[in-house]
C-alpha cells in the first residue's frame, strides 16, 4: 500500500476497525447476507470501540471531527463486509446534517447518543418520484401552530427502521420550488411515523433499506434544522461531506475482493502451477491493485482537504465517489473471474462482494449525476480561467 | 541450573530456534564465519530442554538441571488416589486412577490407598474401592464433607496427607479434582502437575514421571517433582482404563477423624441448576456423535441427535459450535471441554484441530465425515469418509433405523 | 469495588503448528495475545465496576514484552496495570507464579475480589487461581459463569460437568472464570490511545518482598525434564464408493467391532 503518512491515531483507527470487522463481521457476513438481518453485533462492537463517533466533535462525546478517520474506518469495515460498512457509514450520513447545521441545543440533544452508538441515525431524501431529480420531492411539512405536519413517503432509506434519529427533507413552501424544502429531525416512535417493509436487495443485504411513511406526523418546529428553505443546501452540503465515505466503502469492498483474488491465485494449482504464476492472471491482479490504490489515494486526498477546512470540495468529492465505485465494480467482477467457478459459488465471498459493489455506483448520487457535476464544475472553472 | 551454547559446536543450523516454544533463541552473526551463533535469551528461557533435544546431532547446547535433593524423602511411602464422590457415588475416574495407581505401586513395591470423604452413607461405597484395587481406604466422614467444598476438603485431606506421608497422590482432573488439588498442593507444599496423560516411575530415581500436553496439545512435556512430597498429579477421566473389578476383594479400612474448622464453612451452596438437555452423560457414553462447524447452523444438530439416538449414543460438539451458540457447553469435547474415550466417536463436519483431538483421540474407533480431504481429523480416524455430512449422516441414521426394524 | 485481575501473555496456541518434516513446533509468526480466559476475567471485572463503581487493576507476571498484554487491558478500560518482572522469576511453575502474584496483591493493598481466567492456554494447568487463594488464605470459587456482588459477599454460578451450582462467598475471594461468562469487549479507540501513552510500572522481586525460596526455578517444586512432539498418528481407512455402499460398509465395520 502507498504510505499515506497517517498519524498514529489514524493507524489505530484502521487497526481497531479491522479488528472489529474481523471478529464480529467476518464470522457472520455470509449468514447476514443470506437472511438479510441487521448486523447488530457488529454495530454494537463498533460503538464499544468508539468508532461511531469518529466524525463527531469531542465536546459531544465523539473522537474529534475527521472525515479521513471516518473514511479509514468505513474502508476497513467494508473490506470485510460492504453491508456492515454501509450501515456504519449511514450513521455518519444521518448525523452530518446535525453536525453542519444543528443548533447547540439540537447538537447536545442528539450527537452524544450518536457518538456512543446508543442511537443510530439515517438520512431521508430519496422518494419514489425524486431520485436523481431531487427537486421532484413530494413529502410536505405543513405548519400548524408551532408544529409541522409531515405527509409523504421516503424510499430506500438506509438504516430505515433500525435508526432512531432521522433527518428528512420535506417541502415546507411549495411555491418556492427548490428553495421551499427544509430539513427536519424526526425521532423514531413519533406518532404518524411508520416504516415500510425491509427491501429485498441484490447486495448489502444486511443493511436495512426501508420506506419512511409519514401520515400526519406531528413534529415540533424546534426540530427544524437551520432555516426553512435551506433543505437542499443542507442535503447538498451533507452529501459533499459523506460522499468520500461512500467512496471509502467502495475502496474497502474492492480491497477485500483483491485480497481474496490474490489468496486464491496463490493457492489454486492448474497445469501443475499456481495460477498466480500465469501472466494473464498477474496482469489482471496488477491492474486491480493499481486501480484500488488510485481510488484510495483520491479518497484520502479529498478527505484530508475537507478536514483542512476547504470550502468547496464538491468536485473532488464527486470524483472520488465516481472513480472508487467504478473501480469497485470492476475489481470485484475481476475477482469473481479469477476465482472462476468457485467465484460464482456462494460458498466463496467474492460473488457477494460483486453484488455489494454495484450499489456504490448508484446511491449518494448515481455516477451519471456525478459526471454531470464534475463536468459543470470543469466548465465553470474553464470560464473563470484567464485566456 | 543453567543452560549454555557451546559456541565451537554450534553450526548455525537454527533448528533450536524453531523448536523453542518460548521464542527464546535467536541467531546472531559472529566473527570469522558466515555461520550464525545461537544465542539464548535467559529472560525467556524456561530451561525446558526442547532445544537440547533438537541439537542432539551437534550437542551444542548444554543444560544443567539437577537440583540437589536436600531433604531425605525416603519415609514418604505409598501411592494414594482421591476417590471423588458426587451425591454419594464414587466417580469412575477414581477407579481408573486405582488401575493406574496399582501399576505405579507395583513398581515402587508399595501400597495403593484411596482417600474417601463424605457424609454418613459414604461408607457403603468403600467395598468398591477394595474391589478396584485399593489395599487401604482412608475414610473421612463428617456432615460438612457430604458435598464437596473447597476449604473443608482442603483442610481434611491436607491433615491426612501430612500425617501419613504418601509419596504419590493422584486426583481426577474434574472440576472438583482441579479445584481441590491446586489449593491442596500449596497447603502441603507439594508439586502438582495437571491433566496428565501418562504416568510412569523413573527406574533409577524411583520418582513419578508425569507426561502432559502443553501449548494447546501441540507438544508433550514430561514433568517431575524431585524434592517435594507428595508428588501430586491430576488425570482427566477416560485417559486410563478402569481395571477389572474383583468383587469381594478385601482391604484395610482406616477411619480418620477430619478436623472441621468453622472458618472454612464461609462459602455456602445456594442452588443447584440441572441442565435438562443432558439426557446422556457425555463422559460415560460408549458412543458419541459429534457435530462441528460443518453443520452450518444450530438447527442442523438435529441430524447429529438423530444419528446418536439411532446408535444409542450421546451428542458431542466442537468448540466452534459451542462458541457460535448452537449447543450448550456441556457437549463440548476438546482441550477446553471434556475428554472422552468412547468405543465409537463419529466426528461430523469437524476439521480436527489439535484442541479437539486431545479431547477424543483415545477413542477406540473414530469415524470422520468431512468434505475436506485434507482435514486433520482424517489423521486420527479409523474410518474416514470424504463427503458431505448432510448426505452421510441421514443416510447412516436411515440404515441404522432399518437394522433396528 | 476494588478488583484485581491476573492475566498472562501467551502464544496464540490455535496458530501453533507442528512442522510435518522435522516434527517440531513452528512458533514463527505466532502472535502473542492476552490469554483468552483472562480477557473474560477483565471483562467480568469491568462489568462489576460499571455496576458498583470502584477500580480495576490488572497485573501480570512475565518477561518485559508482557507489558503489551497489559496495554490491551488498558485499552479495554482497566484503570491501572502492573508488570511483575524479574529475571529471578524465570522458570516459575504454578507454585512460584501463584506465590509471586499473591505477594504482589498483598503489596498493592486491599482488594475485594481477585479474578483470574480458568487456565492459560499454553500451560493449561488451571492451578494459579486457587494457588493465589491459598497463599492469601481467602476462599476460592472456580469455573465461574456468573458473578454478582452484594456488599461484602459475592454470589457466583459455577459451570460444572453436568450441573451448575450457585455459591455465596464472603469477600475478599478469588474467582476463576470460564469463557461462557461473557463476551470480552472490543478495546475502544480512547482506550487504545491511553494505552499507547501509558508507561507500564514494573515491580521486581524486591518490590514485592518475595522470598527467594518461593520464586523462579528454585521456588518451583515441579520441573520440566523433557519436551517432545507426539508422534504423528497413522491414518486409518479412507472409505471409497457410492454413498450407500460406504454407509453399509461402515455399519458393517462397526458391527464387526462389536460396538452395536
Amino acid at each position: 500500500m502507498l504510505d499515506y503518512q497517517l498519524t498514529e491515531e489514524q493507524q489505530m483507527v484502521r487497526e481497531l476497525a479491522r479488528k472489529v470487522a474481523l471478529e464480529k463481521a467476518l464470522p457472520k457476513r455470509e449468514e447476514w447476507d443470506e437472511s438479510g438481518e441487521f448486523p447488530w453485533e457488529a454495530i454494537k462492537a463498533m460503538a464499544e470501540a468508539d468508532l461511531l463517533g469518529l466524525h463527531i466533535a469531542e465536546e459531544y462525546g465523539g473522537m474529534g471531527q475527521s472525515v479521513l478517520n471516518y473514511c479509514i474506518a468505513t474502508e476497513e469495515i467494508s473490506r470485510i463486509c460492504g453491508g456492515v460498512g454501509v450501515t456504519f457509514a449511514a450513521c455518519g450520513l444521518g448525523s452530518t446534517p446535525l453536525i453542519l447545521f444543528g443548533s447547540e441545543e439540537q447538537k447536545k440533544k442528539y450527537l452524544p447518543d450518536v457518538a456512543s452508538g446508543k442511537k443510530l441515525s439515517a438520512f431521508g431524501l430519496t422518494e419514489a418520484n425524486a431520485g436523481s431529480d431531487a427537486a421532484g420531492l413530494e413529502t410536505t411539512a405543513k405548519t400548524e401552530g408551532d408544529h409541522y405536519i409531515i405527509n409523504g413517503t421516503k424510499q430506500w432509506i438506509t438504516n430505515g427502521g433500525d435508526a432512531e434519529i432521522y433527518v428528512i427533507i420535506a417541502i415546507t413552501d411549495k411555491s418556492k420550488g427548490p428553495r421551499g424544502a427544509s430539513a427536519i429531525i424526526v425521532d423514531k416512535g413519533t406518532p404518524g411515523f411508520t416504516f415500510g417493509k425491509k427491501e429485498n436487495k441484490m447486495g448489502i443485504r444486511c443493511s436495512s433499506t426501508r420506506e419512511l411513511v409519514f401520515q400526519d406526523c406531528k413534529v415540533p418546529k424546534s426540530q427544524l434544522l437551520a432555516k426553512e428553505g435551506m433543505g437542499f443546501i443542507v442535503a447538498m452540503k451533507t452529501l459533499d461531506l459523506t460522499r468520500p465515505g461512500v467512496a471509502a466503502q467502495a475502496v474497502g469492498i474492492a480491497q477485500g475482493a483483491l485480497d481474496e483474488a490474490v489468496k486464491y491465485a496463490r493457492e489454486r494449482v492448474q497445469f501443475g502451477k499456481p495460477i498466480a504464476t500465469f501472466q494473464g492472471v498477474q496482469h489482471m491482479l496488477a491492474d486491480m491493485a493499481t486501480q484500488v490504490e488510485a481510488a484510495r489515494a483520491l479518497v484520502y486526498a479529498t478527505a484530508k482537504m475537507i478536514d483542512a477546512g476547504a470550502k468547496n470540495s464538491t468536485m473532488p468529492s464527486s470524483q472520488c465517489k465516481l472513480f472508487a465505485s467504478d473501480v469497485a465494480m470492476k475489481v470485484t467482477t475481476d475477482a469473481v473471474q479469477i476465482l472462476g467457478g468457485y467465484g460464482y459459488m456462494k460458498e466463496y465471498p467474492v460473488e457477494k462482494m460483486m453484488r455489494d459493489a454495484k450499489i456504490t455506483q448508484i446511491y449518494e448520487g448515481t455516477n451519471q449525476i456525478q459526471r454531470n457535476q464534475i463536468a459543470l464544475a470543469l466548465i465553470k472553472q474553464g470560464a473563470a480561467m484567464k485566456k | 541450573m543453567s543452560i549454555r551454547i557451546i559456541a565451537e559446536k554450534c553450526t548455525g543450523c537454527s533448528l533450536c530456534v524453531k523448536t523453542c516454544p518460548f521464542n527464546a533463541i535467536e541467531m546472531k552473526p559472529r566473527e570469522g564465519t558466515p555461520r550464525k551463533l545461537a544465542v539464548i535469551d535467559l529472560d525467556k528461557c524456561t530451561l525446558c530442554g526442547a532445544c537440547v533435544d533438537a541439537c542432539k546431532k551437534f550437542g551444542a547446547i548444554e543444560i544443567k538441571l539437577e537440583k540437589e535433593s536436600s531433604a531425605d524423602l525416603s519415609h514418604y511411602k505409598g501411592v494414594w488416589v482421591f476417590a471423588e464422590q458426587r451425591e454419594g457415588k464414587i466417580q469412575p475416574v477414581a477407579y481408573e486412577l486405582l488401575g493406574e495407581g496399582r501399576k505405579l505401586a507395583q513398581e515402587l513395591k508399595t501400597d495403593l490407598s484411596a482417600v474417601l470423604c463424605g457424609g454418613e452413607e459414604i461408607e457403603e461405597e468403600v467395598p468398591h474401592l477394595f474391589a478396584y484395587g485399593a489395599d487401604k481406604v482412608y475414610l473421612l466422614q463428617h456432615d460438612e464433607l457430604k458435598d464437596y467444598k473447597s476449604l473443608p476438603y482442603t483442610r481434611a485431606v491436607a491433615e491426612l496427607l501430612v500425617k501419613n506421608k504418601p509419596e504419590i497422590f493422584l486426583l481426577g482432573a474434574t472440576t472438583m479434582g482441579r479445584d481441590l488439588a491446586a489449593r491442596l498442593a500449596i497447603r502441603v507444599g507439594a508439586g502438582l502437575t495437571a491433566d496428565c496423560t501418562g504416568l510412569s516411575i523413573d527406574p533409577e530415581k524411583k520418582i513419578l514421571q508425569q507426561t502432559r500436553p502443553a501449548f494447546g496439545g501441540n507438544i508433550m512435556a514430561t514433568i517431575i517433582s524431585p524434592n517435594n512430597r507428595p508428588q501430586m498429579a491430576t488425570v482427566r477421566p477416560k485417559v486410563f482404563r478402569k481395571p477389572d473389578k474383583q468383587e469381594g476383594r478385601k482391604g484395610e479400612l482406616i477411619q480418620f477423624d477430619p478436623v472441621i474448622n468453622p472458618e472454612d464453612l464461609v462459602v455456602k451452596l445456594i442452588e443447584v441448576i440441572k441442565d435438562e438437555s443432558i439426557k446422556v452423560n457425555l463422559a460415560e457414553a460408549e458412543i458419541i456423535v459429534s457435530g462441528g462447524r460443518g453443520l452450518g447452523e444450530a438447527k442442523n444438530f438435529k441430524l447429529i441427535e438423530e444419528l446418536a439416538k439411532s446408535l444409542g449414543g450421546a451428542v458431542g460438539a466442537s468448540r466452534a459450535t459451542v462458541d457460535a451458540g448452537w449447543i450448550s457447553a456441556h457437549h463440548q469435547v476438546g482441550q477446553t471441554g471434556k475428554t472422552v474415550a468412547p468405543k465409537l466417536y463419529i466426528a461430523c463436519g469437524i476439521s480436527g484441530k489439535i484442541q479437539h483431538l486431545v479431547g477424543m483421540q483415545s477413542s477406540d474407533t473414530i469415524v470422520a465425515i468431512n468434505k475436506d480431504p485434507d482435514a486433520p481429523i482424517f489423521k486420527v480416524a479409523t474410518y474416514g469418509i470424504v463427503g458431505d455430512l448432510f448426505e452421510y449422516v441421514p443416510l447412516l441414521t436411515e440404515k441404522l433405523q432399518e437394522l433396528r426394524g | 469495588m476494588n478488583i484485581v485481575v491476573c492475566i498472562k501473555q501467551v502464544p496464540e496456541t490455535t496458530e501453533v503448528r507442528i512442522n510435518p518434516e522435522t516434527n517440531t513446533l513452528i512458533r514463527e509468526g505466532v502472535p502473542s495475545i492476552v490469554n483468552p480466559f483472562d480477557e473474560n476475567a477483565v471483562e467480568a471485572a469491568l462489568k462489576l465496576r460499571e455496576k458498583h463503581g470502584g477500580k480495576v487493576t490488572v497485573i501480570t507476571m512475565g518477561p518485559p514484552q508482557a507489558s503489551e498484554a497489559l496495554k490491551t487491558t488498558l485499552a479495554m478500560g482497566a484503570d491501572e496495570v502492573f508488570l511483575v518482572s524479574d529475571r529471578a522469576f524465570a522458570g516459575s511453575d504454578t507454585w512460584a507464579t501463584s506465590y509471586t502474584l499473591s505477594q504482589t496483591i498483598k503489596k498493592l493493598g486491599a482488594f475485594d475480589l481477585i479474578i483470574c481466567g480458568k487456565q492459560a492456554i499454553d500451560g493449561d494447568t488451571a492451578q494459579v487461581g486457587p494457588g493465589i487463594a491459598e497463599w492469601l488464605k481467602i476462599p476460592q470459587v472456580t469455573f465461574a459463569v456468573k458473578i454478582e456482588a452484594e456488599g461484602n459477599k459475592a454470589k457466583v454460578e459455577r459451570l460444572l460437568e453436568e450441573i451448575n451450582e450457585v455459591v455465596e462467598t464472603p469477600l475478599p475471594a478469588v474467582v476463576t472464570v470460564v469463557k461462557q461468562i461473557n463476551e470480552p469487549r472490543m478495546p475502544s479507540l480512547k482506550g487504545m490511545m491511553k494505552a499507547k501513552k501509558a508507561e507500564i510500572k514494573t515491580l521486581k522481586a524486591s518490590d514485592i518482598e518475595a522470598e527467594e525460596k518461593n520464586i523462579g526455578l528454585n521456588g518451583s517444586p515441579t520441573q520440566v525434564v523433557k519436551i517432545f512432539t507426539p508422534p504423528p498418528k497413522g491414518g486409518g481407512e479412507k472409505m471409497e464408493g457410492e454413498p450407500k455402499e460406504i454407509a453399509e460398509k461402515l455399519i458393517g465395520r462397526i458391527k464387526e467391532r462389536k460396538i452395536i
